[in-house]
């Protein structure tokens, strides 16, 4: 039973990442209508984020040790970091354990910029253009800003620690009953779990209660009526472009303490997101949404050694084989919409 | 009007004779070279391919790899402090290039993909004439271009590859490797761990699907229970997996209380890192610690696994903290041209560059075959790793090996680990038929053309 606990936790906690990635997927889609291949970039953009803001925290200014030597046998370098001699050294040391959480607030400008620049500067060209020009464009530029994160950050996985408040694990099956120890879980997947059903219903009740929501829906359903009434549609979908961009920012901020990011984090998330989209259901938000957590969590159960010994390989293919069975059922998917991608 | 014999018939078969013999790849022609797939014309250069991942997984050690390479080429054209040249045993190499021939280089991005590693070595061969291949950092790309040389006629001094298979199973007459094996890092564990952890434990393994996580398992798991200790169970993940949850959590009450982790790179520095996450090392099980072993390290991996690595012990084929003279001069020479030190994987490669052109000078041939020969049953020294043998039956080296361990209270960036022990030679040596390396055969040199 603990193990089953164990393996739902991991998998709403997989599920988390891919809900936010395929909920701002949507959300463009939906909107503008494109197919953003780009858009584990976004995310890669955002765990980069959060390495920026821990570099920055660390810039330190060097004084020669000379009773210390280098590994060439020259008097050390020390560095010290600014902060420290800013702000003292306890503080300093807290800004620099706080980075991932302050890298959030760094986080939201910079990826609702990227978002616009993304949105005005490439894809709005290639609205009236085929679903394929749009994959192949976007796809290209998530490979560009790959490159260019690892030309500046190397091709190393960077070690960005969560606050040492959150390290660590906590005995979560206590709170559920179970005896001391049965289910010890780490706590900052917990904070990362939370965080996304936080961000999950501020977007639902942003467009659900708000009259830009109101708007943006009534778009999404017949953008040229909406048009008709003399509201400029346009500029709101590109917000809402934005708003995709900083969701998927936050959830590669948040991913940080979790994977050690390298410049081909989106890549590994990207896939999969799509398929979560297209299992929920192509344009529907609710559908990304439930979708992400079930495949989180039956891939998370497929990697289990019982079922893989009973079917080898099982977790590399397991989403690949619902979203078939899925589709064959469902082809709108699980919450689609008629007509989206039909015509 | 001329008689002529031509027919159209005739004019067809001729150009389509003609086409199929430019179409035979260059290093299958015999014409144009003296006996041997891409023999250096005279007063010409010679030139080496450096076959390294530059993206994917393992580019960091293949960045550094490349690094290596670079400077062993300055070295053996008379540029810089000459690095190695100058605390190896032997003296045939001044600086003045291989057999009065300078060396030049060209590097391929391996992608840590076998398909993409063969085809990049192929384009060195056929395009652009290079004699010798050398890097890589995966076991599986390695064991793949190994054979593409083999076929090919040039020599393969392999770069960073730790299964067995590569001088096992797989070996290949063509082909070198001075790295270290998952056998001897068993060999060389195994006492370190009995003194650390005694003779009661229970391990799970979670182990990297490939080639070269089946046979580090496979010996490990040997090494270990040959301890008394117990094998729980063996968990194989895929390569690249990047979040290791699902294969941990299954770990928390499984009853083991040792978690060995038979992943290299980024994946070592991902399942690590969860694993702490996840609160393994604070645990207590049967009444004990929990531990975790990390039998293959790097200085990269360590860097990139942070704090999580502190009291990790695991092995390693060099480490630029050794104290021989050829240790020293080779992290001089890297550190003063790249500000810091340089990695296993680097050293490997700058070892086996100079070895190689250090055979070609002892042999006075470019022949592979005459290449081969030199470095056969080859006994050296100065090269950082004290007194070192090439076997000549499996093409395997044989010197010291280290265990390592995660250094508990780091100084500064480089301080990552710190050498437990240098396990001598002989402890971790086997005969060539021994059951882990059963199965292949080195088979006939192959010169090529």
């Amino acid at each position: 039973m603990d193990d089953i606990i164990l393996q739902i936790l991991n998998g709403l906690d997989k599920g988390s990442a891919y809900a936010l990635i395929a909920l701002g997927l949507t959300l463009i889609f939906g909107t503008l209508g494109v197919v953003n291949f780009a858009h584990g970039a976004l995310f890669l953009i955002g765990a980069f984020c959060s390495v920026t803001v821990s570099r920055l925290l660390s810039i330190s200014f060097e004084m020669v040790d000379e009773t210390q030597l280098d590994f060439l046998g020259n008097p050390l370098k020390v560095e010290t970091p600014y902060v420290h001699a800013w702000f003292g050294p306890e503080m300093g040391a807290s800004l620099i354990d706080w980075a991932v959480p302050i890298a959030i607030l760094f986080a939201i400008p910079v990826m609702i910029l990227v978002g616009f620049v993304m949105e005005r500067g490439l894809i709005k060209h290639f609205y009236h253009r085929p679903h394929a020009d749009q994959i192949l464009v976007t796809f290209g530029l998530a490979i560009v800003i790959g490159e260019i994160v690892k030309a500046n950050f190397g091709a190393n996985p960077i070690p960005t620690p969560a606050p040492a408040a959150f390290a660590g694990a906590m005995d979560f099956g206590v709170m559920l009953g179970f005896e001391p120890n049965a289910i010890i879980y780490p706590i900052w997947r917990l904070v990362y779990f939370l965080f996304s059903m936080v961000i999950i219903v501020a977007v639902f009740a942003f467009l659900q209660f708000t009259t830009f929501g109101m708007v943006v829906r009534a778009g999404m359903a017949d953008r040229e009526t909406v048009g008709l009434l003399g509201i400029d549609i346009d500029k709101r979908f590109t917000f809402m472009f934005g708003l995709a961009a900083a969701v998927a920012g936050l959830a590669g901020v948040m991913y940080t303490p979790i994977l050690s990011p390298n410049y081909n984090i989106g890549m590994d998330f990207l896939v999969l997101s799509f398929v979560v989209v297209v299992v929920g259901g192509m344009g529907s938000l609710p559908g990304a949404v439930l979708a992400g957590f079930m495949l989180g969590i039956l891939q998370s159960f497929a990697s289990m050694n019982e079922v893989k010994s009973i079917l080898p390989g099982i977790d590399q293919i397991i989403i690949y084989l619902v979203a078939i069975i899925i589709l064959l059922t469902r082809p709108r998917g699980l919450m689609g919409r008629k007509g989206v991608m039909e015509e | 009007m001329s008689n002529s014999n031509f027919s159209r018939r005739g004019v067809l078969k001729t150009g389509a004779i003609a086409s199929a013999g430019l179409a035979v790849p260059t290093y299958l022609r015999a014409d144009g070279h003296t006996g041997f797939t891409n023999a250096p014309a005279d007063g010409g250069a010679v030139k080496f391919g450096f076959n390294v991942p530059q993206t994917g997984p393992y580019a960091e050690e293949g960045l550094d790899e490349l690094r290596a390479q670079e400077l062993a080429v300055e070295h053996l054209n008379g540029i810089g402090d000459g690095g190695l040249l100058n605390t190896f045993s032997e003296k045939n190499l001044d600086g003045t290039g291989i057999l009065g021939h300078k060396v030049e280089f060209v590097t391929g991005d391996t992608q840590t993909k076998s398909d993409v590693a063969r085809a990049s070595a192929q384009s060195m061969i056929q395009k652009d004439g290079c004699i010798m291949i050398n890097g890589g950092s995966s076991s599986g790309v390695a064991v793949a271009v190994q054979g593409l040389c083999q076929d090919a006629g040039v020599i393969f001094m392999a770069g960073l590859t730790h299964s067995n298979d590569t001088t096992g199973k797989d070996k290949k007459a063509n082909g070198f490797r001075h790295f270290f094996n998952g056998y001897m890092s068993g060999a060389a564990l195994g006492p370190v761990l009995e003194a650390e952890y005694g003779n009661e434990r229970n391990a799970y393994h979670l182990t990297a699907d490939y080639t070269w996580g089946w046979t580090q398992q496979e010996s490990i798991q040997a090494s270990t229970e040959a301890l008394g200790w117990t094998t729980n169970q063996n968990v194989l993940t895929p390569v690249g997996a990047g979040d290791f949850s699902s294969y941990i959590a299954p770990v928390l009450n499984s009853g083991a209380d040792t978690l060995i982790l038979n992943h290299y790179g980024g994946d070592m520095v991902n399942s690590l890192t969860q694993a702490v996450q996840f609160g393994l090392k604070d645990k207590q099980v049967n009444g004990k610690d929990f531990t975790i072993i990390v039998p293959l390290y790097s200085e990269l991996m360590a860097a990139g696994a942070g704090s999580n690595i502190q009291g990790v012990f695991g092995s390693m084929n060099w480490n630029w903290q050794l104290q021989d003279e050829g240790t020293k001069a080779f992290v001089k020479s890297f550190g003063e041209k790249f500000g810091f030190p340089p990695s296993g994987a680097a050293h490997t490669c700058y070892v086996q560059t100079l070895l190689y052109a250090d055979a070609v000078t002892r042999a006075g041939t470019f022949n592979p075959c005459g290449v081969a020969e030199a470095l056969e049953d080859f006994d050296f020294d100065g090269m950082g790793n004290g007194p070192t043998s090439y076997r000549g039956a499996d093409h395997q080296c044989f010197k010291d090996v280290l265990v390592m361990k995660g250094t508990d209270n780091p100084t500064n960036q480089f301080d990552t680990l710190e050498i437990v022990e240098v396990t001598p030679r002989a402890q971790v040596e086997y005969e060539p038929d021994h059951p882990m390396f059963a199965g292949g055969d080195l088979g006939e040199c192959n010169p090529g053309a």
